[in-house]
């Protein structure tokens, strides 16, 4: 039952992320992709209980998988806070004209004055 | 910001306490994660659209805040120093990374950073690989899909971010037989991979399983070109996130594989973006090879007598007497760095009451919205900024074009060759102006390895300088016309 429940969450988060993600405008795809990078930087989660889990004496490589757990969290963690961070700087320099386009009506008056 | 990330590394000391009443905290953990899995897709729903995209960041960062104070508030996780000192090793990895990049690097960092999210990926499902006895058929499955994808995108996002730093080769690399080879090497990486799910006590296969992925990596990154880059970098990015979906699946943490499938959705959709730009398929840009140069091409023949060359004298005239402009920026304004000298050409243009549009192709550039990212540095309004589609029509009424540092993607032999590489790729019609101006070094040929007939057209002039002196130059021409 996991399991199923499991590919039926996935294929749900999928199909929902294509419809979402269809409708991002095209001048936004460079920070949808640090957006999504540092969104997939979630697998620290993974990482932290990999390297704070309590280790049963005699498991083997116990010290070796704390070691890839605590480098795991730090190349994870510097995703999310630099993906989130250059982002918002990216997100902060999109700025609208100063007054609607009026491309329509220049158009015409010019084909107009032909 | 990463304020949220400060106060978790902040609070970490008084978690203990809390992680000590598990009974309670276990339902803390799951309301964490079901309110982070909404956050996650309402921030991906709010980047849509430029006026709500800043608030995205922000629930991004609080669906990540709740998601890391929950997990660390388990009763699982015991040990919170190394995590302590990894945070801070990684915060100091991240924030100089984001905060002093300049925006034309900003593929360079996406690359680097789909390599060190995927082989996070890859060494947390090692580790729990290595440590846990009896893992289910299906668990080890999803673990070794989630160990190749990790390795393979580590060491392929390193490959392309040499590429695109120029510490490799930007065009193909290729020897004979190298798509069997790669294809073996995939098969060798697959086959293994499959005998460790239903023979896991031949542990001795593991590394050679790793190796392979790795190795796979490498080969399958060498013989794409610098053009190809936004598919590329867009695909690896699919393949990071379907690697955190898979490590959900691993865990048993739903919230992991909502995340992770956004991540991998959003990656293919943009690659499948980036393979329609250029009316090509996924296999031909993979395996394509696609950008060495063509011997076939006569580049004589197309240009020999008929290149004319301009000075900026010439372009501030016909920039005097227009009243629409259309910017073309390719992969060479980035190159040259000069969006900010753009800028002052489109605030002179404007003020003398000439309407100036930019007309950006899907895949100009080395990532996807790559120009978008470095006209918006430069404070171009993005209203100014338009997509091929809303563009092509608006040429015929266009006195002048002005292509700058771009090729292939304004070339019309895409439209009247059915033999050429390029056949069938949507470009913008530039040369369906009054007058087209092509700031460029030199005529050597772009990314398709194709002469382009645009640059010998009668209504075409040829302005042969590095971008960055051509528009500084222009402008100064105009102050004195």
């Amino acid at each position: 039952m996991e399991i199923e429940s499991d590919i039926l969450v996935f294929m749900l988060a999928t199909f929902l992320g294509l419809e979402v993600i269809r409708r991002v405008s095209p001048l936004l795809h460079t920070p949808l992709m640090s957006l999504t990078n540092a969104i997939s930087a979630i697998s620290v989660v993974g990482a932290i209980v990999i390297a704070g889990q309590h280790y049963e004496p005699g498991t083997p490589y116990a010290a070796l998988a704390k070691v890839l757990g605590v480098l795991a969290v730090a190349l994870a963690f510097s995703n999310v806070v630099g993906g989130y961070l250059i982002t918002d700087r990216m997100l902060k320099m999109f700025k609208r004209g100063p007054k609607p386009p009026k491309v329509a009506t220049v158009q015409s008056q010019r084909e107009g004055g032909k | 910001m990463s304020a949220p990330c400060f106060i978790v590394a902040v609070g970490l000391p008084g978690l203990p306490a809390l992680a000590s009443q598990t009974a309670e905290s276990h339902w803390f953990i799951h309301l964490t994660y079901i309110v982070a899995a909404a956050s996650f897709i309402l921030a991906l729903k709010w980047l849509s659209d430029p006026k709500t995209a800043r608030r995205a960041v922000w629930i991004g960062e609080v669906a990540m805040l709740l998601a890391v104070i929950g997990t660390l508030v388990s009763h699982e996780v015991i040990d919170y120093t190394w995590i302590l000192v990894a945070f801070f090793v990684g915060a100091a990895i991240g924030v100089p990374l984001a905060v002093f990049m300049p925006m034309t690097a900003v593929p360079q960092r996406t690359a680097l950073s789909h390599a060190f999210g995927s082989i996070a990926a890859a060494l947390v499902g090692t580790a729990h690989y290595l440590t846990t006895a009896n893992i289910g058929r299906f668990d080890m499955a999803a673990l070794v899909l989630e160990m190749l994808l990790g390795f393979l995108t580590f060491t392929g996002s390193l490959m392309a971010f040499g590429k695109l730093q120029e510490l490799l080769p930007g065009r193909p690399v290729t020897y004979k037989n190298q798509n069997v080879i790669n294809l073996s090497i995939l098969g060798l990486a697959v086959a293994t991979g499959v005998v460790l799910v239903f023979l896991p006590e031949m542990t001795w296969l593991f590394p050679i399983f790793v190796a392979l992925a790795l190795v796979f990596g490498v080969a399958l990154i060498l013989p794409i070109g610098g053009a190809d880059m936004p598919t590329v970098i867009a695909l690896l990015n699919s393949y990071a996130g379907l690697s955190a979906a898979l490590m959900g699946f691993v865990l048993k943490n739903k919230m992991l594989i909502v995340a992770g499938a956004l991540d991998g959705s959003s990656g293919f959709i943009l690659s499948v973006i980036m393979c329609r730009a250029m009316n090509r398929s996924f296999a031909n840009v993979l395996f394509g090879a696609f950008g060495q140069i063509s011997k076939a091409a006569k580049a004589d023949d197309v240009y020999a007598g008929k290149v004319k060359s301009c000075t900026a004298q010439d372009v501030a005239m016909l920039l005097d007497n227009a009243q629409r402009v259309v910017i073309v920026p390719g992969y060479g304004m980035a190159v040259s760095q000069c969006q900010h000298v753009v800028h002052d050409l489109f605030d002179m243009l404007q003020q003398r009451g000439v309407e100036v549009e930019f007309g950006i192709h899907p895949v100009a550039g080395r990532m996807p919205g790559h120009m978008n990212v470095l006209l918006a540095e430069a404070e171009i309004p993005y209203d100014h900024l338009k997509e091929l589609d809303e563009v092509n029509p608006t040429f015929r009424q266009t006195d002048v074009a002005i292509v700058l540092g771009a090729n292939d993607v304004v070339n019309p032999l895409a439209r009247t060759d059915p033999t050429s590489p390029i056949a069938g790729m949507p470009v913008l019609d530039v040369d369906k102006a009054r007058s087209v101006v092509v700031i460029k070094r030199s005529l050597s040929p772009g990314f398709a390895g194709i002469p382009n007939p645009l640059f010998a057209n009668d209504n075409t002039l040829m302005c042969f300088a590095d971008g960055k002196k051509a528009v500084t130059d222009i402008i100064a021409a105009m102050k004195a016309v």
